[in-house]
């Protein structure tokens, strides 16, 4: 990935992460979220790992973003309070964001040489990011936990069914 | 580079023109088609310097004029930004989605070949899935930033009933998939090229009747047209959620519904129709099991596909002009009914099915 095309998603992708956490309006917040989401599957795609990018685009983006953008629009949520912090909310969060900004930025300026980055080219396979090699990852290697995701999700859904019959009653 | 730059900017550009040109035709056959089945003449009242005799051309031009100089209305109390953004995102991945989909085999020419599809990926049908699935967006948004509570209504029934479409087109997409053993719209194309006992053209309709069945219905639910147009629903909520939109953005709503019905038939060429072969057009000719052949240069056996791609398009374009303009609009609750107590089912059944047999079939 030319360093050039990396900072123009990056940058974009940063203003609008930062839109998320910044605007006032919920449904703004939403929808700097979707295209956060979208402008990382690109960066996906052009990373060469297209399947992840589709998936990406269409479980989050596609899905999961509409939800919370219906249920705003069923609660008619309009603008946030300002102020809905306890206190020493900030200080902790504010320790928190440090501490992990210090070792993030660490590993970047450590660089790290199996991660694809600005100006690191790397050799990928012709298959890699393939539908079949993902495949083929996710049904041998990585079976149990395929298999336990699924279960885990079921149990959500049979949970959020019967909650929803109890309500009705 | 610099050629293989043009070639994908001039293939980008026919799938544009392709898909807006379509776009503008089948508005004029949405009125005449209307006009054919209520028993009246239709869209015959455009006319320039007079002359109303060329229907199609003297509507194709009105229309857009007539869109383009009325008085963009912005209601008081809208956020502006989404108000204006909502049809531009309803018209966006409509368009984009159409790039995936072959509209004719490769192209030789001199040493280059070229691939006669806009986005040449190894994963095409999840491009379009995703497209299509961005879709929905364009009705949230303009549902919510229109300040108006039929318009949020009609948003909200709108995203509800694409989502809910969306898991049984997802299913039969799978089916079809399953089928082909690949994600490449062209490949999947190709596989449709031979011959079952030298007559039969082994087209997806033949393997996956239901899939396709369930891939129309759903197609149809997701451009919110009749039998399904709730989201519009205009005898209970005005328009829905573009009732607040007017001039150049109304249009652009507009269009969105016949750029996904143009998307619904190509994908439903695509999968189930053999997309742009011709049952016994090989790359030399025409070769006919009882002994026929006709010899054909290589530019006429590609633009022969190409049309044939457009002529089945437009044919099942016309189908849903007659589907939408002969059916009645269903109730909310049978609505949601058919998607998840039929349509869903039957998916998921038809799933099953197909990788049970390809399992005895292959091994």
């Amino acid at each position: 990935m030319s360093p050039f095309l990396f900072f123009l998603l990056a940058v974009p992708l940063v203003v609008f992460s930062l839109g998320v956490v910044l605007a006032r309006s919920p449904v703004r917040s939403a929808l700097s979220l979707v295209v956060a989401l979208f402008l990382l599957a690109v960066m996906f795609f052009l990373l060469d790992a297209r399947m992840i990018a589709a998936l990406q685009v269409i479980v989050y983006a596609g899905a999961i973003m509409v939800l919370f953008l219906f249920v705003i629009m069923l609660l008619n949520l309009q603008q946030e309070p300002v102020e809905t912090a306890r206190p020493g909310q900030r200080t902790i969060a504010g320790v928190f964001s440090l501490v992990f900004l210090f070792f993030m930025g660490a590993i970047a300026l450590r660089g790290l040489p199996v991660m694809p980055g600005p100006g690191v080219e790397t050799a990928v396979t012709p298959s890699f990011g393939s539908v079949e090699a993902l495949a083929e990852r996710l049904f041998t290697r990585h079976a149990l936990a395929f298999e336990v995701t699924s279960v885990l999700l079921l149990v959500a859904i049979v949970g959020a069914v019967v909650l929803a019959r109890k309500i009705q009653r | 580079m610099l050629t293989l730059i043009l070639i994908s900017a001039v293939k980008a550009l026919i799938v544009v023109a392709m898909v807006l040109n379509l776009a503008g035709i089948l508005g004029w056959v949405e009125r005449k088609g209307s006009a054919l089945i209520q028993d009246r003449i239709g869209a015959n009242r455009a006319a320039i310097f007079g002359f109303a005799g060329a229907g199609l051309v003297n509507t194709l031009l009105a229309d857009p004029i007539k869109f383009l100089t009325k008085e963009d209305v912005i209601p008081r109390g809208v956020d502006r930004l989404l108000h204006t953004l909502a049809p531009c995102v309803s018209l966006f991945p409509a368009m984009v989605a159409f790039a995936v989909v072959p509209f004719g085999d490769r192209l030789h020419v001199g040493e280059l070949v070229v691939n006669l599809q806009a986005i040449e990926v190894d994963v095409g049908v999840l491009f379009l899935l995703a497209m299509t699935s961005l879709g929905v967006y364009g009705v949230v948004l303009g549902g919510w930033a229109s300040n108006n509570r039929l318009s949020l209504l009609g948003g909200i029934r709108g995203s509800a009933q694409m989502i809910s479409y969306e898991l049984a087109m997802g299913l039969g997409v799978v089916a079809v998939v399953l089928t082909y053993g690949s994600l490449d719209f062209q490949e999947i194309v190709r596989r449709q090229g031979h011959m079952i006992g030298g007559w039969i053209p082994s087209w997806g309709i033949l393997y996956q009747p239901l899939a396709f069945l369930l891939l129309l219905i759903a197609g149809i639910a997701e451009t919110k047209r009749a039998p399904f147009d709730l989201p519009e629903g205009e005898s209970e909520i005005v328009s829905g959620y573009f009732t607040e939109y007017s001039g150049i953005k109304y249009l652009m709503f507009f269009m969105t519904d016949f750029v996904e019905i143009a998307i619904v038939s190509a994908v439903v060429t695509t999968f189930f129709f053999g997309g742009w072969q011709i049952p016994f057009l090989g790359s030399q000719g025409f070769v006919f099991p009882w002994g026929w052949s006709l010899a054909l240069p290589h530019v006429v056996v590609v633009l022969l596909q190409v049309a044939a791609y457009m002529v089945k398009v437009f044919v099942f374009c016309c189908l849903q002009v007659l589907v939408r303009w002969s059916m009645p609009r269903l109730r909310y609750d049978q609505l949601m009914w058919f998607g998840w107590k039929v349509m869903l089912p039957l998916g998921l059944a038809n799933l099953v099915v197909t990788a049970l047999v390809l399992l005895w079939v292959r091994g």
